[in-house]
């Protein structure tokens, strides 16, 4: 087997995620098919440091999740903030761009 | 196995992990989108993420699939899953579409997004695989922290700070700053007295022999449920459980059942 | 005596400042104060000239540098004054007939509340006017013009409760900003030319130019010169200027700030004298309009109007004398400072007149005057006999001069021109004893006005009547003590230059036509207005008549071609405006607007929607570096 084949697998994974992101309404969902996303990269990250024989993609990929773990934080206390003042957490409720 | 092989291809043990573990990560992401519980796909999640960190052991990064456990399996999906619960475990989405055309779009872009995507590494053509032989050769920790803390050490000083404020930001978003002091439960009785409604205490949840939880209101006398009988929380969740009307259609199938049974003793009878 | 030609000008300034910011507390003695100092400006002169006089010839010429007014590279304008025996003559006939019609406003302006800002708006007038004479440059002679074209609004409109002397100023200010537009622009093009707009160095350098350009410059001095007299084709608002205050008429706009446009030609003598062209152009200018002056002279009943066209008609005399060059030079001067007295006293005799008459300006409701005012009678007598060129009398020596000089151009221009001022002379003599008679001789025709009161004519208070009688003095004997043994000629002869040209005809010749049309015109006027009764109302008169009392319809005429013109060029441009402009500008807009209005569906504000328009972005984006790759 090749390991590109990790490749393919983070850009479907990756891809999956998107979709996620782009049909799902309820916030936490959305935000886990974020992490999901994330994680696709790390995937790639990690088999891209297999490929070049180094440490620098682990590296990146470590520091990819020291900031989807701020970002979580950060994101669900948002979606806990928009709950309690909207009591929801469907993120087509928040269209409040549109007039 | 040999560093010479590891550059072109791998073993046939690592090959067969690959296309089963690969085939529940795909099942666990695809699930994770298009469960409808939120506790369902936060699962399906974690799954995934733990063949992740199979898939990152098997790639020579040991010391990320072990974090890749504690800290995203571990941590941060609890995280998830504590969120869920807090906003509410119960409410399932409907997954039916709200924006005209958005999911027809976000089908053509998903797709199109993902056949470029593989087309593009298809057409990258990478045959020299390095292995990390070499770079793992005083152990994966200590590489990774001898690039962290020399190469990287100013991200990584960076990153703390980002964690640091992140962590401060999520106190300042939940964090409500009470304004008044809370009322005592002296002050609370005397105030319902004052405004003469519920002098009582709140009536107390629905309790029956086939039920018996805080998500079922109490009837009233004349059979409607009192919502005032379940917690403030729940109704705010809309997660009152009716059973009012069980207890008919439950006496209605009890009287069913029972003629049915009395025909079928009626006719045994008949043919005696 | 350099330093008292600032005083000059500082005295009649101060006055203007004092009484026009002094407030109501001056208005018991704001009349006197002015009066005051326009006759130290007078002293002044009087000393300057004693001076002068008591130099050569060739040392007369004084000037005074004040300082530096912009001094910006090579644009050098300075606030310096010069002054020679032409800015002396002016600067005596402006202070001496201006404190003469100062005293005369003294009692012409009693009842109006408004005295003391009248006497404001002259001595700044005053300021003005020596401003523009003593200058030494072009620049400042340019804020002398302007100066005086203000004094000269805000006087016209003096009255400005009456909507007629409103709009007179207005029209008035308009006409003269055309000219200053022809100063304005002589300025630039002699900067660009020269440099400089210093006079002498401007003179000096005039042989050196083309003739191109001296034409160019000469024609826009000619510009402004038309718009402050009142010469062809700019001259439509001296009649309408009549709306003003009676010595206003007299002192502004008879004897001294429509002449500035003769000054500007004279002193520009050395540019002209090197464009023939624009001399050409010049001559025939004033031959236009001291045909067309004389003409509308004739038809006018409105007193003062009559004398406006006068006043057009002989300072078309001096600008056709200016035309001439060196020839006729000092005879423009002359005839200008003869002019100052003897129309200025005709002007004041015809305030004294209305004065006495309930302010009513037409002529026929006058007649028989002359046992009321004899004084007056006695002095407008005199101012008329002067200005038709009666023998011995001022006008007599200048516009025969003038004539003869005209014949002296030689060639057919000569004959045609000095045709022309003959012509002139004889309208003269017709319109000039028109007004005589129908005002004091004939039958008493006046009538009570719309309120019922029966005029009462009587002579005017001794403030009055002593200018008249002075200004009389210089209509008699002006002329002729400038002609004795030619002292005006050499007094102004290190200025101008002077030649006597040679004429066809001789002077006698030219003096006995001059005569016998003089004779043949205050004839037809007698047999016209003196032998027969002189009808109130107006009749209908010929087509010529008519005309020339709707002012040979130089208003139609600008009406017409100028403000019909003007009108159907904003319309059509407003036409293309809004159908060209509009649409594109209108166009575009409506184009963005629905563009937008599609476009706006696409802010839907579901963030998932913009989502996916990222993703189809990054999905392209992908492409993009697909197919960059692949070529």
């Amino acid at each position: 087997m090749n390991p590109v084949n990790y490749l393919y697998l983070a850009a479907l994974l990756f891809t999956i995620g998107a979709t996620g992101v782009l049909i799902r309404r309820n916030a936490i969902v959305v935000f886990m098919c974020i992490e999901l996303m994330l994680n696709a990269c790390n995937l790639a990250f990690v088999a891209f440091s297999r490929m070049h024989g180094n440490l620098d993609g682990q590296i990146i990929a470590f520091f990819t999740m020291v900031v989807a773990a701020a970002e979580v934080v950060v994101g669900l206390a948002i979606i806990v903030s928009l709950f309690r003042s909207r009591h929801s957490a469907s993120v087509d409720d928040a269209s409040l761009m549109k007039l | 196995m040999s560093a010479q092989l590891a550059a072109y291809s791998t073993s046939t043990g690592e090959a067969f992990q690959f296309w089963v573990l690969g085939t529940v990560a795909v099942v666990g992401a695809l699930c994770t989108v298009f469960m409808k519980k939120a506790v369902h796909s936060a699962l399906c999640l974690a799954g995934t993420m733990i063949v992740l960190a199979v898939f990152y052991l098997a790639n020579g990064a040991y010391f990320l699939g072990i974090v890749q456990i504690v800290v995203y399996t571990g941590a941060i999906m609890m995280l998830f899953l504590f969120v869920v619960m807090l906003v509410g475990v119960t409410a399932a989405d409907s997954l039916k579409e709200t924006i005209k055309g958005q999911r027809w779009l976000a089908l053509v872009c998903g797709l199109g997004f993902g056949i470029l995507l593989i087309a593009g590494i298809g057409n990258a053509s990478i045959k020299d695989f390095n292995g990390l032989a070499k770079a793992n050769a005083n152990g994966n920790v200590e590489g990774l922290a001898a690039l962290i803390f020399t190469k990287y050490v100013f991200a990584f000083e960076i990153t703390g700070a980002l964690l640091i404020t992140a962590a401060v930001g999520a106190m300042v978003l939940t964090h409500r700053e009470r304004t008044e002091r809370a009322k005592t439960q002296r002050e609370l009785s005397e105030q319902r007295v004052r405004e003469g409604k519920h002098v009582p205490p709140l009536p107390a949840p629905g309790v029956y022999a086939r039920h018996n939880a805080v998500d079922i209101a109490g009837l009233l006398p004349d059979g409607t449920p009192s919502e005032l009988t379940v917690s403030k929380t729940l109704r705010e969740r809309g997660q009152i459980r009716d059973v009012s009307t069980e207890a008919l259609s439950d006496l209605k199938a009890l009287e069913q059942r029972a003629e049915e049974r009395l025909e079928r003793t009626n006719s045994g009878e008949g043919s005696k | 005596m350099e330093n008292l030609i600032a005083l000059l000008i500082a005295a009649p300034l101060l006055g203007a400042v004092v009484l026009l910011c002094g407030g109501r507390r001056l208005d018991a003695v704001g009349h006197w104060i002015g009066t005051a100092l326009a006759a130290t400006s007078f002293v002044i002169g009087i000393v300057l000239f004693a001076d002068m006089l008591g130099k050569n010839a060739e040392h007369r010429a004084i000037s005074q540098y004040l300082f530096s007014w912009i001094p910006v590279g090579s644009f050098q304008a300075d606030v310096s004054f010069q002054l020679d025996q032409l800015s002396m003559t002016f600067v005596l006939l402006i202070t001496g007939v201006g404190s003469l019609i100062h005293l005369y406003s003294v009692g012409y302006m009693e009842h109006d509340e408004r005295r003391r800002r009248f006497f404001g708006y002259l001595n700044l007038f005053l300021a003005a006017m020596l401003l523009l004479v003593l200058a030494d440059n072009y620049l400042l002679l340019y804020v002398g013009w302007e100066g005086v074209g203000l004094a000269s609004y805000l006087l016209i409109g003096f009255w400005q409760h009456k909507p007629s002397a409103a709009t007179a100023a207005k029209k008035a200010f308009l006409v003269n900003r055309v000219g200053d537009m022809g100063l304005s622009i002589a300025i630039m093009v002699m900067f660009t030319t020269f440099g400089t707009f210093a006079f002498g160095p401007v003179f000096d350098s005039v042989g050196k130019t083309g003739e191109g350009k001296l034409t160019a410059i000469g024609l826009l001095l000619l510009l402004a010169a038309c718009g402050k007299s009142a010469q062809v084709p700019l001259q439509s608002w001296l009649g309408d200027a009549m709306e003003g205050p009676t010595p206003v008429s007299a002192l502004i706009h008879a004897a001294t700030m429509v002449t500035a446009g003769v000054y500007l030609i004279v002193r520009s003598g050395a540019i002209f004298n090197a464009a023939p062209d624009a001399q050409l152009v010049v001559t025939v200018v004033g031959a236009v309009t001291l045909l067309f002056g004389a003409i509308v002279g004739c038809a006018k009943d409105d007193i003062k109007k009559a004398l406006a066209g006068s006043t057009m008609s002989q300072i078309g005399y001096m600008v056709l004398a200016a035309g001439l060059g060196p020839i006729g030079y000092v005879f423009a001067i002359m005839h200008l400072v003869t002019h100052g007295f003897f129309k200025a006293g005709l002007f004041l005799g015809a305030g004294s007149v209305m004065h006495g008459m309930n302010d009513e300006v037409d002529m026929r409701k006058y007649g028989g005057l002359r046992t009321y005012m004899p004084v007056t009678f006695v002095t407008f007598g005199l101012g008329y006999l002067a200005i038709i060129g009666f023998p011995g009398l001022s006008g007599f020596f200048s516009k025969d001069k003038i004539i003869e000089a005209a014949f002296a151009k030689g060639g057919t221009e000569g004959w045609i021109l000095g045709g022309a001022a003959l012509l002139g002379a004889a309208i003269t003599a017709f319109y000039m004893t028109r007004v005589m008679i129908m005002t004091f001789f004939g039958e008493k025709r006046w009538q009570p006005d719309t309120e019922g009161h029966e005029p009462h004519p009587h002579e005017s208070p001794r403030s009055m009547t002593i200018p008249m009688i002075v200004l009389a003095f210089g209509s008699v004997f002006a002329g002729g003590l400038f002609s004795i043994g030619d002292s005006f000629v050499h007094w102004l002869e290190p200025v101008t230059g002077h030649s006597e040209g040679n004429s066809p005809v001789s002077a006698l010749t030219v003096t006995l036509a001059t005569m016998v049309l003089l004779v043949v015109g205050a004839g037809i006027a007698y047999a016209q207005y003196g032998r027969r009764p002189v009808p109130v109302v107006a009749p209908r008169g010929s087509l010529l008549t008519r005309a020339a009392r709707r002012d040979l319809l130089q208003d139609d005429f600008n009406h017409v071609v100028l403000v019909r013109g003007g009108e159907h060029l904003t319309r059509s441009l407003v036409y293309v405006d809004h159908t060209l402009v509009d649409g594109v500008v209108n166009g575009t807009a409506a184009s963005m607007g629905g563009l937008s209005g599609r476009l706006r569906k696409l802010q839907n504000g579901y963030a998932r929607s913009y989502a996916v328009s990222m993703f189809g972005g990054a999905a392209i984006l992908i492409a993009a570096t697909l197919l960059m790759r692949a070529v």
